[in-house]
């Protein structure tokens, strides 16, 4: 055959990884790199050693996850500018939020969640469209929903950290400190894992199933929302008053969204394989996504999920050492966090050492779903003890 | 490929140590004691841990009580089998550690040059040239440089007839499995170490016996005592008031404690407490001085000690943990509820102390159990969802004991408290701990007293002068005989109340009136009872001072009905007394914990592994390519495959860029019989 002289001059190697970077990398690096040091400059006065560390830690994160999966930036810049857009608007008093129109009705936190909320029970009947009808336009609409909600729930949070400032300085916190906000995580966490997946793996036919569980979460937040009233920024008890909150409890939202992402997929996988086994020529043996698409991501999630969990749950015990006088008290949220982590690493020994594959694993994740959310509700419900700071 | 390397061999003679090493190593041993232990720490989250062992009792009756007790339920993460449990999940993992590590460090360093043509062909990521014009050296350099290119290290072996050309990537995934399965060996032994393990050996040796008797910590016997050293790893608490200082800390064990001695003695020089405006607390603040002659000489060392900022002095880290009442001095006014006269009784006590009091029915014992400056409760009548609070003020929590023993809790507050825009005296009595208090609301009196009430109260319970005055008061009527017989009734109607309320008034009738006119005559009933206390109240109002020519006010009318209200419920209240707070001085103590730890640095240690451990293990992956080479018909064939042991997805896009690489250069693959 007959080499080009183009193929002969092509030089066997890959270019280094700075080398494959775009002007847009740079930009990107550029811009978070600058915002990161200006918000460290103007609030410098209120922050200690440890959490300029986890400030410019995040932003690095930040950088490396754009770098890494592109849509994540258009997902940072418009949560930036949606966010310091009501940071214009609100200035310095809390009740610019009844007054002023934009805030009122699109971007104060509680307006924000709303639209999140609306947003999310929609794209998952829309991915269910999509998944059914086959259309490729419907797929997309229900991408777009998912993103605008992602977007929206995110800029509500930031909001809502602002917020709390406004009410007083003694009472500004970032909002992972109850059981209401961290649920407004957890969507946006399992809806980015989802995202991320959907765009690497180039198909559409998970969404549903994976916002069916952050629909879960937004009915329970609604719930929580209108009937026990749960959404007025608390002050902080002192046992969260700490850095440590900062990269605790985020690193265990992703472990927890990852789960449930596995979880979903699990369910879809048992309903694929049950479609292929009594109908074989049926619509939902079709449509479904396929089973090896299924195990790999499930898979894929529970490893993400369980190296996050690992992480969240040093960082529990580190902060406990300096909260608690001890890395590990045997306290029931401790405990039940050791029965998770044990879950998911038997998971991952028999699939990984054994082999095992198919629908016992996915009927391990689903129930491993259930340890999870009672580890994360249950123990909060149910049992005292040092942790219980997010009550029914 | 398999992470395990079961390759033994066949003939190897199967000694007790190697079946005790298998049995050890066995992943299927793991997993059940896995489950073991996930199984006996849902037992600890669920049945509470650490609880007073009466509690226990009356919870579960006296044979479970034993039960759980041999089985060591009140404490399982302390018991000896559960560290048992724990100590064979350690060594479990090191034999699996110790028998799968050679292996381990084989496939990191071998690249596998052994390699046939057949095993190849059947590998999923695989390619095929037959190369016409080309020699076997030269396809050897084109794929050396490809692997070159992509990172991979290689070692090539000839066969003869035949050239393989080994490669792999990422090998430093196998160090997954020694860092992650190290970090729970690793954790374990320094979880161990730090746990209660020296002391149960030290008990068990009879070295210390733990101390079950309720006493103060000088008074403790050396077998109870700790000296500093004499075990690396403690967690103790101690409770300290302001302005007193010690030099040990007590451990609680199951039903008992221990005293562990401190090398230096910690002083609070004060303590406070401040609360958000929602009623949260905001802050807990202890000032500190440590004494330590040895390393500090005369200078102590002050310093501040916060929820989540411990002070770490030496080896010993002093944590807030916990805040109460230091021995508040109190001064209370005790008024008598029941007999005639009302003749109160001052006192003075101390929070944690014991008092005797004369009651009416013998001695009364008042232990003062709690003071509190604040009460910062949910406002009376709001939903839940309000979260409106309100600061109720200082109040005291005591047990009156009687002659016999029983206890019952009171908690009183010594503000008066606004409630539906007047203002009472609140008290809140139980008869045992846990129950839901019932209330007494005292209305304020003019003088800001609830001296009026209880004036009243005594005159309604002074039968001589309630006689005198009804006989000085009648209800007007013609017959004599008669009107003896109505203040009988008033009188009666009077003991009823006070003894039951209106319910046993409107009891009373039911029994003594036939049905059909059961409604006129209880209404009848209250009337007179009503007049008859009005009657009673305004000569109380008199004897008070209070003009009254222009009839009862508004406010004294509002009073009388609220004061009905608290004589209705003083039955339920069923107090002898009530106790006034009049004045306090008030001395905070805080809880401070304090902990040394030998293995924190083992631990910590472990949790590095482990997190190195996961991301090898997940987010990398060891890679093998293989290039089998021979001459074919004056040109050469080349067979190229590859494997890896994680990411198969991403391994099969890199395998295809190598082979779209390589057919740039080398031309097209041969297609695939299988796709």
């Amino acid at each position: 055959m007959v080499v080009t002289r183009e193929a002969m001059l092509e030089p066997w190697e890959q270019p280094a990884f700075w080398r494959r970077l775009t002007i847009w990398d740079a930009l990107w690096t550029l811009l978070a790199a600058v915002g990161a040091i200006y918000a460290g400059w103007f609030y410098r006065a209120e922050m200690d050693g440890y959490e300029i560390a986890i400030l410019f830690g995040g932003a690095l994160a930040l950088i490396v996850w754009g770098l890494y999966w592109k849509p994540a930036r258009l997902f940072t810049l418009a949560v930036a500018l949606l966010a310091l857009l009501a940071l214009w608007r609100y200035g310095t008093d809390y009740e610019s939020r009844k007054s002023v129109f934009l805030l009122k009705y699109f971007l104060e936190s509680q307006a924000a969640f709303m639209w999140m909320s609306a947003l999310y029970v929609l794209a998952t009947v829309v991915y269910f469209a999509a998944l059914f009808s086959r259309s490729e336009f419907v797929g997309q609409t229900a991408t777009a929903l998912t993103w605008s909600a992602t977007v929206l729930g995110m800029t509500g949070l930031l909001t809502r950290w602002r917020e709390s400032y406004l009410l007083g300085a003694d009472i500004g916190h970032i909002p992972v400190s109850n059981l209401y906000e961290v649920f407004i995580l957890f969507a946006l966490i399992t809806a980015l894992l989802y995202l991320f997946y959907e765009d690497r793996h180039r198909t559409r036919a998970m969404g549903g199933f994976a916002l069916l569980a952050i629909s879960g979460a937004v009915a329970f937040l609604l719930w929580y929302t209108f009937d026990r009233e749960a959404h007025h920024i608390q002050p902080l008890i002192p046992a969260l008053q700490s850095y440590w909150m900062k990269i605790h409890v985020p690193a265990n939202f992703i472990g927890y969204g990852a789960f449930a992402l596995a979880a979903m997929l699990g369910v879809a996988y048992l309903l694929r394989q049950r479609a292929e086994t009594r109908h074989p020529d049926g619509l939902l043996a079709v449509v479904l996504p396929p089973l090896e698409l299924l195990d790999d991501v499930m898979y894929k999630a529970i490893a993400l999920g369980f190296a996050a969990f690992t992480i969240a749950t040093i960082l529990g015990a580190l902060w406990a050492a300096e909260a608690w006088g001890g890395y590990w008290s045997w306290d029931p949220k401790e405990t039940w966090a050791l029965i998770v982590w044990l879950n998911y690493a038997a998971w991952l020994h028999l699939r990984l050492t054994k082999g095992w594959r198919g629908a016992p694993m996915a009927w391990w994740a689903v129930i491993g779903l259930f340890v999870t959310l009672f580890a994360f509700l249950g123990v909060n419900m149910f049992l005292s003890g040092l942790h219980s700071y997010g009550t029914l | 490929m398999s992470d395990t390397i079961t390759a033994r061999k066949p003939s190897q003679r199967r000694t007790l140590g190697w079946v005790l090493l298998e049995f050890l190593g066995s992943m299927n041993l793991a997993i059940t004691l896995l489950v073991v232990v996930a199984i006996a720490s849902i037992i600890g989250t669920v049945l509470q841990q650490n609880q007073p062992y009466p509690d226990y009792a009356l919870k579960f009756g006296p044979f479970w009580f034993e039960a759980f007790d041999r089985l060591g339920l009140y404490d399982v993460y302390g018991a000896v089998w559960f560290i048992a449990i724990l100590g064979f999940l350690v060594l479990s993992t090191s034999v699996c550690l110790y028998r799968q590590v050679p292996g381990m460090a084989r496939e990191m360093v071998r690249f596998r040059t052994q390699v046939r043509l057949e095993s190849l062909r059947g590998f999923h990521q695989r390619a095929e040239w037959w190369l016409p014009e080309r020699a076997p050296p030269g396809v050897l350099a084109e794929v050396t440089g490809a692997f070159r290119a992509r990172g991979y290290r290689w070692r090539i072996q000839d066969h003869g007839d035949h050239q393989v050309a080994a490669a792999m990537k990422g090998r430093y995934q196998r160090l997954g499995y020694l860092f992650t399965h190290a970090a729970v060996v690793v954790i374990g032994i320094g979880g161990l170490l730090d746990g209660n393990l020296w002391l149960k050996l030290k008990e068990w040796r009879g070295e210390i016996v733990v101390e079950t008797r309720d006493l103060a910590a000088r008074d403790v016997p050396p077998v109870s005592r700790l000296v500093p050293g004499a075990i690396p790893s403690f967690r103790g608490n101690i409770m300290l008031p302001e302005g007193s200082a010690a030099s040990f800390v007590f451990l609680r064990l199951r039903d008992g404690f221990l005293v562990q001695e401190l090398p230096f003695a910690i002083e609070l020089k004060d303590f406070q407490v401040e609360y958000h405006a929602t009623g949260q607390p905001k802050s807990f603040v202890s000032q500190v001085r440590i004494h330590d002659r040895e390393h500090l000489g005369d200078q102590p060392l002050d310093a501040t000690i916060r929820v989540n900022h411990p002070l770490i002095y030496r080896d010993y880290a002093i944590y807030q943990s916990d805040f109460g009442d230091g021995g508040s001095k109190l001064e209370l006014r005790l008024w008598p509820l029941t007999g005639g006269r009302l003749e109160p009784v001052d006192i003075k006590g101390e929070v944690g102390g014991a008092l005797k009091v004369a009651g009416p029915a013998g001695p009364l014992g008042l232990e003062l159990t709690e003071f509190r400056l604040f009460n910062l409760l949910p406002e009376p009548g709001a939903r839940p969802g309000d979260r409106k609070f309100r600061n109720f003020g200082p109040s005291v929590g005591f047990k009156a004991r009687d002659a016999a023993g029983e206890a019952r809790e009171y908690l009183n507050y010594m503000a008066p408290v606004q409630l539906e825009g007047r203002w009472f005296f609140v008290s809140g009595v139980r008869a045992r701990s846990g129950a839901e208090f019932v209330y007494l609301h005292i209305p304020v009196d003019a003088n800001n007293s609830p001296e009026r009430f209880l004036r009243f109260n005594a005159r309604l319970r002074d039968e001589e002068g309630l006689r005198a005055l009804l006989a000085r008061a009648p209800i007007p009527t013609e017959n004599p005989d008669f009107q003896r017989d109505l203040n009988q009734v008033r009188l009666n109607l009077v003991e009823l109340f006070i003894q039951g309320g209106f319910a046993a008034v409107t009891e009373r009738a039911r029994a003594v009136v036939p049905p059909d006119r059961l409604q006129e005559a209880t209404k009848l009933y209250l009337e007179i009872l009503r007049d008859t206390l009005a009657e009673v109240f305004i000569e109380v109002l008199r004897a008070e001072g209070v003009n009254l020519e222009q009839g009862v006010g508004e406010r004294e009318d509002a009073f009388f009905n609220d004061a009905l209200s608290a004589l209705a419920t003083l039955p339920v209240y069923g107090s002898l007394f009530y106790l006034q707070l009049t004045g306090f001085q008030q001395v905070e103590a805080s809880g401070l914990q304090v902990t040394h730890s030998g293995a924190v640095g083992v631990v910590y240690a472990g949790f590095a592994f482990l997190i190195i451990g996961v991301f090898l293990l997940f987010y990398t992956s060891h890679r093998r390519l293989w290039a089998w080479i021979a001459a074919e018909e004056g040109g050469s064939r080349l067979v190229l495959a590859g494997a890896g042991n994680r990411r198969q997805a991403e391994f099969a896009r890199e395998f295809a860029v190598l082979e779209a690489s390589l057919a740039r250069r080398l031309g097209a693959s041969e297609p695939r019989a299988d796709n």
